[in-house]
């Protein structure tokens, strides 16, 4: 197993160099001049241009461009925006509270999904399985400004900058709550699946109590594609909170880096999005791992 | 003759002091009453360097007003300017000028504010290789060629402009390359505006901390989330505020910032999200906060001559007699807007009223002068989507659709500069979104940069000789109202041609919190903090 | 495979023979899988009622005119927002033009997005995660890592560089070419939680008994992968997908707000939605009724999943 963990921190090295190289050459393969837009109605000043091209190397063919990005990087300046702030700032600004949003969310869904799926799972096409699938629907179906603006004139919530913990329950709640449907589903199929197992016959049989079945014999093996979406979908909660973050007027990194996007600065996507893949590598390890406690069947070597 | 303008820049500090003894509880200066409250503003991303030559958007300006204090400011109410730093500007021949400034001001860091401060930001942002964004505002200044050379390639020749010269402690004189009339506007805009003497040793650690001689000082910049300003309390001009702390608030959300104003976690909103326009909602949810003025600017819609079939007056005359300006304003715009029906924004000196002959709703003559163009195929209208344009162009599109049965389509673009590269490279395949917002309040703001030929924001690609002779006269007639005349008979011209379709002008909505008692909102959509008064 | 001269593989040719066996003897019972799950349906309302759905919406998505003959596009400014009424059953949207029509009109557009890209990701997903599952080791680290970078990637980041370079600034590209660039973005940039879903399960099995006697009976990868890993895969990714459906005709209408996806003349319910985005306070019948032709349509793709899925599941009788 140790060995097994030390490969898969190796692998972060070339993921690492892939995934920056990657979105550096997304955005810099967008078709416009980012300086094209700076002066409104008017062209700006060909000298601006100039000058904000060269500071950003942005004439330099692409590979010399993310060397000299790289190179920066290694000395730990993640670069400055166009208007001249440390995307280092943006980053410790913002992902702290992401990352508060992110968990809050998770926790959220994970609870309420897998308790909808269990007891979903347990009684297949009963009335309150039935309740839970159109519930779940009707969440999903309505788009978050929607959700998120009516959740948050109901609690009259709203998020100072600092977003305490207490102050993101509601926001976190909006934000898992699509992914809340995938959990319950995956938990309702893997629990009806597994019910009628051997394993869990035979656990009847000896006699164990209905909880203790369910608890750890039932969920312990329905939970692996659970644990495997919950996995992904963290980083999805990181960077796709556009509007969750927009309506609660929380500073994260969803809209840091949508903003950023639009305005093509490369420096700052890069910077941002590439924590974030090393979020999803670390998570996906965690996950891999999880795997290989709930079904020790599973082997890596 | 020049002179004689300088009535109109005669500071009224009657009035002022008026408006501090009528609220508040009995101050006596300005910023003496309810003195140590704080406000919360609503703020965009700073999109450059907080310095003034290199800030041209809102979210920046709305900072740059604040920290900076230029020669010449502007009345809340009327747009009329009046002389904030300047003692007084005067020229003979509207091409010399001698400015004179007031004695005693101070920068946030206890430097007094010399003429050579202002003298010197201006070379600063003019010369080329500063490569600031506001460096063409100073075109007009002796000497810009030689520190801004036309070609990209081309070194500067001299580091200062031939035409500023510093004549004492409190005085300077600017000679301009030929006689323009609105140049005491002009200076105005917060470009113009002085820089301190630490500047200039370090540009770039001074950007982190900047130093005005505005009526705040800056405090802390929070990327993303705000900025802070605190009341500067050696202030000396009139615009004071009466409060102590400023929060500039970013927010990605115009509907959230609303419910925030509502609720009172903002105290300033400066810009009403469509739903609480709708049937003026936010007059009732505001009880009396709510704020209504008169923006400079004007929507139109240019009509590229290069875009094959589009250079066909009839073409145009029938476009413009299409559009049911009045019914969009009602129906989709929610009275947010005024009909346009001149070239001019409507609360400008100078405008004509229904100067433009073809900007109503006729379908009749629409259909006929249609029929006259023989043009066939389809129309579009390009904008950026991400600006709110597209209900308001969609509804232009169906409503020429419904009046000349030809098929129009609202065609979005990612973003700005995607919208703007493609105007300036003349790419456009059909019609464009051309808004103009003044930077200064005068009617030449309104052509010069638009329809002279070969002018930087020209986006149709107009030109007409006979406007172009127009638009020099009049710069250079140092006489108000002569200059004016001239202004408008140029426009009668383009009226006539066309090259772009007025369509409306903004008017400017806003609101404040229960926290405050009374604020304005300016012309250039900024909120005008000397007006905001603390409730008791 | 039933055909004996082909048959290379014993185990094959045996169960073929057996089953035929077993048919003649008892013909009024057949008991192949698919035919077996088509009885359990049809026993099935849930079955009944999401199969009537869908082809409801198949055929408004195929023959709009037959439910509505009102242009979507033909607006009345002075109808702006108005609500539900005897001559337009679901109100006006801003540019005052009919929401029934557009919402009939808007289902194709929706639907083809929708469960084109659902299939894009999932066969994409699947099959990257099977492979990555089975085979382990270096080909899991490589396509796992690869899908890592791939979940990173910001969507919007992801579909502006796809749709920008494909489209020139000011173009107005057809209804076919951005449906099909839409349907592109989406199952290029959202394969990865299918392939993690898809993998996990995949480890799960091939631990299994029957994998591993398939295994010591010589078949192939490619004959286990097939026939006895993906039918015992596949449940967690279809339950994933029928939601995703949903998700994905959601993500159209992100595009079109970025001003990059589906705009006029082409209606869709996505866009419906992003469309009612500044008024959903004021006129909220422009956000719930295309939301709820959404939402319906999603619950008829996850019941109809749920029931073919149980069909098909042996163990679940």
């Amino acid at each position: 197993m140790g060995r097994y963990v030390l490969r898969r921190l190796l692998q972060l090295i070339p993921v690492f160099f892939g995934t920056t190289f990657i979105i550096y050459a997304l955005v810099w393969a967008i078709p416009v001049d980012p300086f094209a837009g700076k002066c409104g109605q008017r062209p700006c000043p060909p000298e601006y241009v100039a000058k904000m091209r060269a500071d950003f190397n942005l004439d330099d063919n692409l590979l010399v461009q993310y060397i000299k990005y790289l190179g920066k990087l290694f000395t730990g300046n993640f670069g400055q925006t166009f208007s001249g702030v440390d995307v280092s700032t943006l980053i410790a600004n913002a992902y702290p509270i992401t990352i508060r949003l992110a968990i809050i969310a998770l926790i959220i869904e994970a609870v309420i999904g897998i308790i909808a799926g269990v007891l979903t799972g347990l009684r297949k096409n009963g009335f309150l399985d039935n309740l839970v699938l159109i519930s779940t629907l009707f969440l999903i179906s309505l788009p978050v400004f929607v959700t998120g603006f009516v959740l948050k004139l109901l609690f009259n919530v709203s998020v100072p900058n600092s977003a305490p913990f207490f102050d993101l329950i509601v926001p976190g709640f909006v934000l898992g709550s699509l992914s809340m449907a995938y959990v319950a589903r995956l938990t309702r199929t893997s629990i009806a699946e597994n019910r009628r197992a051997d394993f869990v016959r035979t656990a009847i049989a000896k006699g164990l109590p209905g909880k203790r079945v369910v608890g750890v014999h039932l969920l312990r093996n329905s939970v692996i594609p659970v644990v495997t979406f919950l996995g992904t979908d963290l980083g999805a909660l990181m960077g796709g909170a556009i509007v969750t973050e927009g309506v609660f007027n929380i500073h994260g990194i969803g809209g840091l880096v949508f903003i950023n996007i639009q305005q093509q600065q490369g420096v700052v996507v890069t910077g941002v999005v590439t924590l974030l893949v090393l979020v999803y590598l670390v998570m996906s390890l965690v996950v891999d791992l999880l795997y290989a406690v709930l079904d020790p069947r599973i082997r890596y070597e | 003759m020049g002179k004689r303008k300088m009535a109109a820049f005669v500071a009224v500090p009657a009035a002022v002091a008026l408006l501090a003894t009528g609220c508040g509880g009995g101050g006596s200066t300005a910023g003496a009453d309810n003195s140590d409250g704080a406000v919360s503003i609503y703020g965009t991303e700073p999109q450059h360097p907080l310095t003034p030559g290199n800030t041209n958007e809102q979210g920046g300006i709305r900072v740059i007003d604040e920290l900076y204090a230029g020669l010449v400011g502007f009345d809340p109410d009327n747009a009329k300017p009046y002389n904030l730093m300047a003692e007084s500007i005067t020229s003979s021949d509207a091409k010399v000028y001698d400015i004179k400034i007031k004695k005693g001001w101070k920068f946030h860091d206890g430097t007094e504010v010399k003429s050579h401060n202002f003298v010197d930001a201006w070379n600063y942002a003019a010369l080329a290789t500063n490569a600031q964004i506001n460096a063409d505002f100073f075109s007009q200044i002796q000497g810009f060629d030689e520190v801004h050379p036309d070609s990209k390639d081309a070194k500067p020749t001299a580091q200062t402009m031939s035409g500023l010269k510093v004549v004492g402690d409190y005085e300077f004189q600017v000679t301009l390359k030929a006689p323009f009339s609105v140049f005491p506007v002009k200076v105005g805009y917060e470009g113009f505006d002085p820089l301190p003497d630490v500047f200039f040793k370090d540009p770039k650690k001074f950007e982190q901390n900047p130093i005005g001689n505005g009526p705040m000082k800056f405090v802390s910049y929070t990327p993303n989330q705000d900025i802070k300003l605190t009341r500067f309390d050696g202030y000396q001009g009139q615009d004071a505020v009466h409060f102590k702390d400023l929060d500039i608030k970013t927010y990605s959300d115009l509907n959230t910032a609303y419910s925030d104003l509502q609720g009172g976690q903002l105290d300033f909103l400066d810009l009403m999200p469509p739903a609480a326009l709708v049937g003026d909602k936010y007059k009732a949810d505001l009880q009396g906060r709510a704020l209504n003025t008169t923006l400079i600017d004007i929507d139109t819609i240019a009509v590229p001559y290069y875009v094959p079939g589009y250079n066909n007056p009839d073409l145009r005359k029938a476009i413009s007699l299409s559009i049911d300006r009045d019914g969009i304003i009602k129906q989709v715009l929610n009275n947010a807007y005024t009909t346009a029906n001149s070239y001019f924004a409507s609360s400008l000196d100078g405008n004509v009223p229904n100067s433009c002959e073809f900007c109503k709703y006729d379908p009749e003559a629409a259909k006929a002068a249609f029929t006259k163009s023989g043009f066939t195929g389809k129309l579009t209208i390009a904008s950026n989507s991400d600006g709110g344009h597209k209900e308001a162009l969609t509804a232009v599109c169906n409503s020429i659709t419904k009046v000349l049965g030809v098929s129009c389509d609202f065609v979005p673009q990612t973003s700005l500069g995607q919208f703007r590269s493609m105007i300036t490279s003349h790419q456009a395949t059909g019609m464009v979104r051309s808004d103009w917002s003044a930077d200064y309040p005068s009617i030449e703001n309104f052509l010069n940069p638009l329809y002279k030929t070969g002018a930087s924001s020209n986006d149709s690609t107009y030109s007409n000789p006979a406007v172009d002779k127009l638009l020099e006269q009049a710069d250079s007639t140092a006489d108000k109202d002569g200059a004016i005349k001239l202004y408008q008979q140029a426009e009668a011209l383009i009226a006539k041609d066309l090259p772009s379709i007025p369509l409306w002008s903004e008017k400017g909505t806003g609101g404040y919190s229960s926290k405050l008692s009374a604020a304005k909102l300016s012309w250039k959509r900024q909120p005008d903090l000397s007006s905001f008064r603390l409730a008791s | 495979m039933s055909d004996p001269t082909a048959a290379s593989s014993g185990p094959a040719l045996d169960q073929g023979a057996e089953t035929r066996l077993d048919d003649s003897r008892k013909q009024d019972k057949p008991r192949s899988l698919g035919s077996d799950a088509w009885r359990e349906l049809r026993r099935k309302p849930a079955f009944t009622i999401s199969l009537a759905i869908i082809l409801l919406v198949v055929l408004i998505a195929l023959f709009p005119g037959l439910f509505s003959h009102v242009d979507p596009n033909a607006a009345d400014i002075n109808h702006a927002r108005q609500g539900p009424s005897g001559q337009a059953w679901f109100g006006y949207d801003v540019q005052g033009s009919d929401m029934f029509s557009r919402v009939i009109y808007g289902a194709r557009a929706s639907l083809l997005v929708g469960v084109l890209s659902t299939i894009g990701t999932v066969v994409i997903g699947a099959l990257v995660g099977i492979i990555a599952g089975y085979y382990g080791r270096w080909a899991d680290s490589v396509l796992s890592r690869f899908a890592d970078i791939f979940a990173g990637l910001p969507f919007v980041l992801g579909a502006i560089v796809i749709l920008m370079t494909f489209n020139a600034p000011g173009s107005n590209p057809g209804e076919v070419r951005i449906i099909t660039q839409v349907v592109l973005s989406i199952a290029v940039l959202s394969w990865p939680v299918a392939m993690r879903i898809m993998r996990a399960a995949t480890l799960v099995a091939k631990q299994q008994d029957y994998v591993k006697a398939a295994r010591g009976l010589g078949a192939g990868p490619m004959r286990i992968i097939f026939r006895h890993l993906m039918p015992n895969t596949v449940a967690p990714v279809m339950v994933y997908a029928t939601i995703a459906l949903g998700a994905n005709i959601g993500a159209e209408a992100t595009l079109a707000y970025l001003g990059i996806g589906l705009h006029a003349p082409v209606v869709s319910w996505g866009v419906m939605i992003s469309d009612a985005r500044d008024y959903f306070t004021v006129a909220p019948h422009m956000v719930l009724f295309p939301a709820a032709f959404v939402s319906v349509t999603v619950l008829a793709f996850v019941m109809l999943g749920d029931a073919v899925r149980d069909a098909l599941d042996p163990k679940s009788r």
